[in-house]
């Protein structure tokens, strides 16, 4: 299927030069050397073709032949995505593990899905339909309860002509025929789409649900919407792994493609081990079933980290597309900047800021414009939902990749190295963060939960506003020295803290909230409030309020009251009242 | 000059340029990436190089041993048609290399045929056993609240003047896999090993480790790849990576755990940035070219564990932040590849505690997974959350202090003050040959929390509470 378009004459680490044909396309697939690595063609200059290569070049010398394929970097689309774990182009890496044992070899070349698997389909289409593009022509059951849909490739529409009968097939087996004009296509379960051309939808929506991650800080202060884009910038050691893991885990999105782009293979192990044990609280059934991992860790070869991103959101449109809501992690876009940055740096192009290249931003913009609430071409509703880590270095957010992320994403969720240096996790710093999918999503909060959620959580992020103020002041000259109404913002700001904003990823019953328990966390501490103010103005001394037993059971009640027993919730609000009625009556 | 297609093997004239390090080479062809050259001078000396980059009849190479003495038309060189490999084998615990790994020790090449490239290959992250076996280093601040495991990377960041080197060595000393505090002692004698790199550091270090390594009767145990602070910088790219190529033959084919110290990694990056710097590379932060984490990836990234053998590898990099920064690029790339980081502080260092472990800009990202029941001991993780708590407001309450004055602090706070002096001095503070158990850095906690009222210590549990707290307000 290749030919021979170049020789190389130039390698300087991922980037090789070669001299041939003039009829090689911009961003073409091509392999390099007699290893046949693979590379694509990112500068065309004459007859001179560059390319950044997407394994280690050491060993290669000038004079090696390069292939062309006439194809764009693609991802394989079917059946069998699910639970597989592919490096940054796709290669499975269970496959190259059984191929080439510990250490990923060289020049490698798998089908990322598996091809013998037999999948059970089940048609939905019929002979004679007009089909428009990524119409939905069948079924298969890619694990237990996931319903994978058969779609026509997004760059076709016809006739059916033929449509296989209810059956096991491979992927590669002839499940339909399509007339488009005067030819016939012969459709199977396995599509290809070029990684970095989104995919095609009818319409963009506005997205009105929350991606609900069972995270307090997140679901309640600083929501995302389905379909949405947020970015979790932070220094390291702030958490930003173990939060995206927590979304990974409980986002009640259907799929969830994990990239871990550039970091540390032992996080990418621990995902790995970890997920086919947890279980997704919603199917019931192992979190790992609903997962795609992408793993180019810091070690791999750097345009391949480059390249993850893009099969990463690729895969994710076509989950979308089926009419699924997907939640697409990057951890980290910081990473993927820096290969631009190598690569770039290699072909000698003019930097911008601290050695990026001019389009970094144009990049970023590209990539994050990739989420939405859509209409599918087949009338479904899908979402892509993403989710960036962003790793400034030194923990300064005035860099360029932070910088230009924030103007791309519209929830920022602030990591913080102060809260956790103090164990405060999740550490996303609540003055810092913001949303700009509050107002989007209240309607449904009202819905689910039926309280004024917007005006509750407003209320909260007041008061925790208002603290911040205040322990400047009492950095400077001691608590005391406030009046006692303001002693009690400090009191139960300290209660949203550590009773609400903290949350125990390790802990069972605490690392997952749902929104019922969530509300009616933050009421107790606002009734809490409500109720201390009053008896504050009619003069009882906070050091009295602060010594209520009720203020410990507050602080502990996330760990105390699982989701199930919200009832409990009841008695800590009759707490509150007597023991606060108590203090009343003494002081009235 | 006409062309040559260059033999393995052959020399060749046609050196046009030297600036430092790097040479330009003309007029030969069939060079590949990456390999390795062998350079002759006007005298007939020998130095090493790397082909930096290869175009189709000029290739650039970088000089192990630095230009010095080498001429345009004197200097020979001799492509050997490969990348950089080293010699590996059991036998080389015991002797000291060079930067490159030759023999510094007078003794002969290590006899075995088998040769592995310096720069190694990815791990593939399917292949990984997630690291879950605690190292007991019988140092309270970081066994109780910065656990190493094994398989973990975890540098020093540490400054100038600070004692980095001897906490180095008291953990080689005294590291043992850790047990359960309810589990019988295993008894088990298992294979480890040390591989011990030095990049830029004074002889005095390197002998420092040596006479320490000799004491604690480790020595056969030891490889030792020094590049010392009068030895050619360039050849500082490659020790690590020798080392390192060592280590990974001795974890993953004869089964041993390795502990790989690699000090200083601030002195390796310095050479990097030199090197990028005469290429006239696009540099990022101050001057470091901008492919430095993933060139720090490639070696902090070759530890851990294989599902195929036994053994493991655990690094700890020393890294020195220049006016103890640390968000200066070197510690700060690192940090975002490591897992987890030991902090020196200067404060402790000064108020004479040893060793002085920030324990508040320390973490051990691995930590969560190797400690709690049937590990250490179930209350670990929630005595470790709350230590470090109490210590994080306590440094609030102290600036407070600083500010209107210990005695108009509340009773509380008072508290905290006397408990934070005490945690230093007690809990973090302990001798350079003091070896403490998981239990008895456990029970020092406990007595240190129990100097605050109980009702602070909120990320504890009850029963624990119960079980540990001996404060004036226990229950009794």
């Amino acid at each position: 299927m290749s030919e021979q378009i170049g020789t190389v004459t130039w390698i300087s680490g991922p980037v090789v030069r070669a001299r041939g044909s003039r009829y090689v396309g911009m961003l073409e697939l091509v392999e390099v050397g007699e290893e046949r690595l693979v590379g694509e063609v990112i500068g065309l200059n004459g007859d001179i073709i560059t390319v950044q290569v997407y394994e280690e070049t050491s060993g290669m010398k000038p004079g090696a032949p390069m292939y062309g394929t006439g194809l764009p970097l693609s991802v394989e689309l079917g059946p069998g995505l699910l639970k597989s774990i592919f490096d940054g182009v796709q290669r499975p890496l269970p496959l190259i593990e059984i191929e080439s044992g510990s250490f990923i070899g060289r020049g490698m070349r798998l089908d990322p899905l598996y091809r013998k698997d037999r999948w059970k389909f089940t048609p939905t289409a019929k002979v004679g339909d007009v089909v428009s593009r990524s119409a939905i022509i069948g079924t298969v059951m890619e694990t237990e309860t996931f319903e994978h849909r058969i779609m026509v490739p997004a760059d076709l529409f016809g006739t059916l002509s033929w449509v296989a009968p209810s059956g096991e097939y491979t992927i590669e087996e002839p499940i339909a025929k399509l007339k488009v004009g005067n030819q016939e296509k012969v459709l199977t379960m396995l599509q290809r789409w070029p990684v970095r051309k989104p995919r095609p939808y009818l319409n963009r929506l506005r997205g009105t649900t929350p991606l609900i991650t069972g995270q307090r800080v997140l679901d309640t202060f600083f929501p995302v919407s389905k379909g949405g884009a947020a970015g979790i910038p932070g220094p390291f050691g702030s958490g930003k792994t173990v939060t995206q893991h927590s979304i990974a885990k409980w986002a009640d999105a259907q799929v969830i493609v994990y990239i871990g782009c550039g970091e540390r293979g032992n996080e990418m192990t621990e995902v790995l081990q970890e997920f086919p044990h947890l279980v997704d609280p919603r199917s019931g059934r192992p979190l790992m079933e609903r997962t795609v991992l992408i793993a180019n860790t810091s070690n791999m070869p750097v345009a391949a980290r480059e390249a993850s991103i893009y099969t990463g959101i690729t895969i994710a449109e076509y989950y979308r597309d089926m009419g699924y809501h997907v939640a697409l992690m990057a951890d980290s876009t910081s990473r993927w900047a820096e290969a631009l940055r190598e690569v770039s740096g290699r072909l000698e192009e003019m930097p911008a800021e601290e050695g990026y290249p001019a389009y970094l931003a144009g990049r970023l913009a590209e990539f994050y414009e990739r989420a939405g609430y859509v209409e599918t071409m087949n009338d479904h509703i899908g979402s892509v939902t993403i989710v960036g880590a962003v790793s400034p270095p030194g923990g300064d957010f005035s860099e360029p990749v932070t910088q230009h992320t924030k103007r791309f994403i519209r929830c920022f969720w602030a990591l913080d190295k102060s809260l956790s240096s103090a164990r405060h996790f999740p550490s996303i710093n609540w003055l810092d963060s913001y949303s700009e999918y509050l107002d989007d999503v209240a309607e449904w909060w009202q819905e689910k939960v039926g309280k004024d959620w917007l005006k509750m959580r407003n209320h909260a992020m007041e008061l925790l506003s208002e603290e911040s103020r205040l322990s400047q002041i009492v950095k400077l000259v001691g608590p005391d020295a406030l009046p006692d109404e303001e002693r009690l913002v400090l009191e139960t700001s300290r209660l949203l803290r550590e009773g609400f904003l903290q949350q125990n990823a390790m802990d069972k019953v605490d690392a997952y909230s749902t929104i019922q328990k969530q509300i009616r966390m933050l009421e107790l501490i606002l009734h809490f409030h409500e109720r201390g103010l009053r008896i504050v103005k009619h003069g009882a001394p906070i050091s009295l309020i602060h010594n209520l037993p009720v203020v410990d059971t507050l602080i502990r009640m996330k760990g105390l009251v699982p989701n199930e027993e919200l009832e409990k919730m009841e008695d800590i609000q009759k707490q509150i009242d007597e023991q606060m009625s108590q203090l009343d009556a003494e002081y009235r | 000059m006409s062309d040559v297609i260059v033999q393995s093997g052959q020399e060749v004239v046609g050196v046009s340029r030297i600036t430092g390090p790097i040479m330009i080479v003309e007029g030969a062809s069939n060079v590949s990436y990456d390999e390795v050259v062998e350079i002759r001078d006007g005298q007939g000396n020998l130095r090493r190089g790397r082909v930096l980059e290869v175009g189709e009849k000029t290739c650039v190479v970088q000089i192990f041993a630095g230009s010095t003495g080498l001429s345009i038309d004197g200097t020979r060189v001799r492509f050997l048609g490969d990348t950089l490999r080293i010699p590996v084998a059991e036998e080389m615990l015991g002797r000291v290399f060079d930067g490159l790994g030759n023999p510094l020790d007078g003794g002969p090449q290590p006899l075995t045929d088998h040769y592995a490239d310096v720069n190694g290959q990815p791990i593939n992250p399917t292949a990984r056993i997630y690291p879950r076996d605690y190292i007991q280093t019988g140092i309270s601040a970081i066994d109780g609240l910065n656990t190493l495991l094994r398989g973990q990377k975890l540098p020093i960041f540490s400054g100038a003047g600070m004692p980095h080197d001897q906490l180095a060595a008291q953990i080689v000393r005294q590291a043992t896999l850790g047990a359960a505090t309810d589990a019988p002692a295993s008894g088990q004698v298992e294979q480890f090993a040390i591989v011990f790199a030095a990049m830029g550091v004074k002889h005095d270090v390197a002998n420092f480790f040596r006479r320490s390594f000799t004491d604690s009767g480790a020595l056969t145990r030891v490889a030792m790849f020094l590049n010392l602070a009068d030895d050619p910088p360039v050849e500082r790219l490659v020790t690590p990576r020798a080392a390192l190529t060592l280590a990974e033959y001795l974890a993953y084919e004869r089964g041993m755990h390795v502990l790989v110290i690699l000090t200083d990694m601030t002195n390796y990056c310095e050479a990097l940035r030199q090197i990028s710097n005469i290429r006239g590379e696009v540099p990022s932060r101050k001057g470091y070219p901008g492919y430095l984490y993933s060139d720090l990836a490639s070696m902090y990234e070759r530890t851990g564990r294989i599902r195929t053998s036994e053994g493991s590898i655990t690094q700890i990099p020393i890294l020195t932040m220049p006016s103890d920064d640390i968000t200066h690029p070197v510690p700060d790339l690192t940090g975002y590849i490591t897992e987890g980081q030991i902090t020196l502080g200067r404060e402790l260092d000064h108020s004479g505690i040893y060793p002085p472990i920030a324990v508040l800009p320390s973490l051990s990202r691995l930590m969560k997974d190797g400690i709690g029941q049937g590990r250490t001991r179930g209350d670990h993780p929630r005595w470790g959350a709350q230590l470090y708590a109490a210590y994080a407001h306590m440094q609030d309450v102290r600036s407070l202090a600083s500010v209107i004055g210990e005695e108009e602090l509340g009773e509380v706070d008072q508290k905290y003050l006397k408990f934070g002096r005490a945690f230093e001095k007690e809990f973090v503070n302990q001798s350079l040959t003091e070896n403490r158990t998981i239990e008895q850095t456990l029970s020092i906690g406990w007595r240190l929390l129990s100097m605050l009222p109980k009702d602070e210590l909120t990320r504890v549990s009850l029963d624990e509470l119960k079980n540990y707290y001996k404060g004036d307000d226990a229950d009794h």
